[in-house]
């Protein structure tokens, strides 16, 4: 995973409250079962004037000259509600987002950003409206939990562990293995403790 | 696999779904190869996950179960910890039989009263996010309890945390009781003989201490509850069923789904009528509906679709000769799957219908390109088929 460190980039603002997983990208454009190829089917209802077509609708925020190559989003309340298809965060990595700036995250969705090198940023309504207003490139500091437009500057919270594998673009799977000893040893307790939940012991 | 089944009688690896037919055969080739029980397109035990698991005994309480779905909070119900993931945390488990969590915040939501005719779980729950907001959750665990949880029935309790996830919830728990082990009793992955006895004995532990304290708790008069349906394009965009939109309504959802504040929702036409999905297609869900719609006839110009949540549920109704009730007022009686719950490229309605459904999720394009979505009970869905429009199934009632 691509480490997150500082991003420098113009923010585009699509301060909608509840943007779910299905307009970020809808079912209909996940063809693969890979993590690849979604890019041109992020924001898809919203970006193209019609459904299944590639004519942009040039209302839409991402399709606006002044927005171009933006890697960082600003977004309304409760961001990437809804499915918990991981391909809504593949479909932004691929196009270029690596930060979304919201008041709020849906669970999922939050968690499918750190493990694919995104920063979810939550700031508060007015801070995101003030990063909205100012008309230059954003900087985002995972490092320092800043984020800095024109003279402006906001300090965000996030959790030790996200940030961690955030900054040092760290597999989960192998920080877990590192307990291997722990796990087994959980789950052979577990197994006298409770051995109706282990399938290998029914009938 | 629920999700790309076709539900057509006939049905075979084959999808209306574009790519459908290769996920099937490269998730039944994977599976087989890393020796994972798999409950294939023609096994009798098919089904959606989240009707299946409970069905088999599969979810228990007190234990941990993920998918990488986000109605996994279904099961919730059982007072087991479960809940959806991403892939990349699907891959995490598998490699390590663990997941990295931080403690969640708890929440409880305390219903109290009685439910009133016609009112139900989904009512419940719509409320909720309609006071609260789609976001009102906040990752939080929720315990839903009080009276009124109680006295619900287990395939209730799941239609209730089903939709914690559309509360932006972690998940939905309810604490189980001698309903849970009554209904798990028997249930193939379930405990039997002494396993039984010492599996109760940890289960009726498996509560709420009294005087704990939550990060955050909530409380609804169930009392006054009506059946809710949804006028906009997120949960929270839901009121009860002799309400109008509200004002100051935001005028992106009004657009699309092609209402104005003020207006009356029921009496709304509608173009279709679907039940089924993960919070509203088992068995008791069929038995309300049908109870409506027996002796009665889909209005004209309305399409109208059942879709059981699993293959136990086709043969249970089927048993009882609901199917003969769907059949005979003009519904479609299909296989089960998740079906018209979402719109992959498959199975759909013609754009821009207007469709009154007992699913989950009223997003712009969820059933299909331009698709005006309601959510609501099934009895108001039933109801709804019935008049051509919006309408309250207590006006039904003999």
């Amino acid at each position: 995973m691509t480490p997150f460190t500082v991003l420098t980039s113009v923010a585009a603002p699509l301060l909608r409250d509840n943007v779910d997983t299905d307009a970020i990208i809808p079912s209909r454009e996940m063809k693969s079962t890979g993590k690849t190829g979604l890019a041109a089917g992020l924001f898809a209802p919203w970006r193209y004037l019609s459904p299944g077509s590639r004519d942009p609708d040039p209302a839409f925020v991402l399709n606006q000259p002044r927005y171009a190559g933006a890697r960082i989003l600003l977004g309304g309340d409760n961001f990437g509600c809804g499915s918990s298809r991981e391909h809504a965060v593949w479909a932004l990595a691929e196009y270029g987002i690596r930060a979304i700036i919201a008041p709020s995250f849906a669970p999922i969705f939050a968690g499918n950003c750190i493990r694919n090198g995104v920063l979810p940023v939550v700031l508060d309504q007015g801070s995101i409206a003030a990063i909205a207003a100012v008309n230059e490139p954003v900087r985002i500091d995972l490092a320092q939990q800043q984020v800095e437009a024109g003279s402006q500057r906001w300090t965000f919270a996030i959790g030790a562990e996200a940030k961690a594998m955030l900054l040092e673009g760290l597999d989960g799977i192998e920080l877990t293995l590192k307990h291997r000893e722990r796990i087994a040893a959980f789950q052979r307790a577990d197994r006298l403790a409770r051995p109706w939940i282990y399938f290998s012991t029914q009938p | 696999m629920d999700h790309i089944v076709d539900t057509r009688r006939g049905r075979n690896d084959q999808t209306l779904m574009p790519g459908g037919q290769a996920f099937i055969t490269e998730t039944r080739s994977a599976a087989r190869e890393a020796g994972i029980t798999l409950f294939d397109v023609t096994d009798p035990d098919q089904g959606i996950v989240h009707v299946i698991s409970p069905e088999l005994g599969i979810v228990l309480p007190g234990c941990t179960l993920i998918a990488p779905d986000s109605h996994t909070c279904t099961q919730g119900a059982f007072g087991a910890l479960a809940w959806g993931i991403g892939s990349s945390e699907a891959e995490h488990a598998l490699a390590t039989g663990a997941l990295r969590l931080s403690r969640p915040k708890t929440l409880r939501v305390t219903f109290t009263g009685v439910l009133p005719a016609g009112v139900t779980a989904k009512d419940l729950i719509l409320k909720l996010i309609a006071r609260h907001g789609a976001g009102g959750g906040k990752g939080h665990v929720v315990e839903f309890a009080g009276e009124t949880v109680t006295a619900l029935d287990m395939e209730a309790r799941m239609t209730l945390c089903n939709m914690a996830t559309e509360f932006s919830a972690m998940t939905g728990i309810v604490a189980p009781d001698e309903k849970t082990f009554a209904w798990l009793e028997g249930r193939r992955y379930a405990p039997t003989g002494e396993l039984r006895v010492q599996a109760l004995k940890h289960w009726q532990s498996l509560r709420t201490d009294d005087g704990a304290q939550f990060d955050a708790e909530i409380l609804i008069d169930a009392n006054s509850i009506e059946p809710m349906v949804s006028w906009g394009t997120s949960p929270e965009h839901s009121i009860g069923i002799s309400g109008t939109v509200p004002s100051g309504a935001p005028e992106r959802a009004l657009t699309y789904i092609g209402l104005e504040s003020g207006q009356r929702l029921a009496g709304t036409p509608i173009d279709a009528a679907f039940i089924g999905s993960c919070t509203n297609s088992r068995l008791s869900d069929l038995r309300r509906a049908a109870a409506l719609l027996k002796g009665r006839r889909v209005a004209p110009g309305v399409k109208a679709l059942c879709v059981p949540g699993s293959m136990h549920v086709k043969r249970a109704a089927e048993a009882e000769g609901l199917d003969v009730i769907f059949e005979q007022a003009g519904f479609e009686w299909r296989e089960s799957g998740c079906s018209m719950c979402f719109y992959a490229g498959g199975e759909s309605f013609p754009p821009g219908s207007r469709v009154i459904s007992s699913t989950n999720r009223n997003f712009e394009g969820r059933q299909g390109p331009n698709i005006r979505t309601h959510i609501a009970s099934p009895e108001v869905v039933a109801a709804s088929a019935i008049a051509g429009c919006i309408a309250d199934p207590r006006e039904l009632r003999p």
